[in-house]
């Protein structure tokens, strides 16, 4: 029956998925490792053994950026605040640049939508990491990662 | 020419978060650049900026040479009364400028 050889090679197919998934299992913890956040000295500092969180906070920077002069940012971070754990600052934190330490947003009083853009200046590829800072100290972070094709450090002056 | 553009909303809802945007004239000097005589220019970028609403703080930021020339900002503030929107900033040598806007809260 046509039906039952189907179902057979849909059965033989997902077995043979589930087989691949498996071999491939041992680099899943390396490729884990890849969405964590970079070795920044400035950001280890800030951190200080504090564990960020990976969530909630979507930062949109482009995958490339032609000038590293002036690369538009965006963060936002999701979610519904209250008084006890809203955002109150978000740090900017560069792999590649002289300064690591790029910006820090602060918000003295409460707001429902914590979005911020800027334009910043990046010295090479890299990976850029933004933390965010609730009210009850508890952190969440995200980095982007930008290829640069002309460094914004130097402009042929 | 003004330092800064302002813009925002024409009226606000109250209690909403209504959109600020600003963009000012600055070059945001790196200091690891060099003229043509080969001195190095000094670095000369805006330090801290603040926006006030009513008088009361709302948005503060704290930037460095990782920020383009000529800062633009976008962010976010609670509508509460009609008031101003004040911003204010300084840079490495010490010059301040400001700018301020109207909000009509509905």
């Amino acid at each position: 029956m046509s039906t039952h050889g189907f179902h057979k090679s849909c059965t033989r197919r997902r077995l043979l998925q589930t087989g691949a998934a498996l071999a491939l299992a041992p680099w899943l913890p390396a490729h884990a490792a890849a969405d964590a956040l970079p070795d920044i000295p400035a950001l280890g500092a800030f951190l200080a053994g504090r564990k960020p969180r990976l969530s909630r906070v979507r930062f949109e920077l482009p995958q490339l950026a032609d000038n590293g002069q002036t690369v538009p940012m965006k963060v936002t971070v999701d979610g519904l605040f209250s008084p006890e754990s809203r955002v109150t600052a978000i740090h900017l934190f560069s792999e590649a640049n002289p300064v690591p330490e790029m910006a820090v947003f602060e918000f003295p009083a409460p707001v429902e939508r914590v979005e911020v853009e800027s334009r910043v200046r990046l010295a090479a590829s890299q990976r850029v990491v933004a933390v965010a800072t609730m009210s009850d100290n508890v952190l969440y972070a995200a980095a982007a990662e930008v290829i640069v094709t002309i460094a914004g450090c130097m402009d042929g002056t | 020419m003004p330092d800064a553009r302002v813009n925002v909303p024409a009226s606000v809802a109250r209690g909403k978060p209504f959109e600020v945007r600003i963009i000012i004239r600055h070059p945001m000097e790196t200091g690891y650049r060099t003229d043509e005589s080969g001195k190095s220019i000094p670095r000369n970028v805006i330090r801290t900026f603040v926006c006030r609403y009513g008088g009361e703080p709302v948005f503060t930021a704290r930037l460095s040479s990782g920020i383009a020339a000529n800062p633009y900002l976008r962010f976010f503030v609670t509508a509460k009364e009609s008031g101003q929107l004040t911003f204010e900033w300084t840079d490495d040598s010490g010059a301040k400028g400001s700018e301020s806007a109207a909000v009509t809260v509905v």
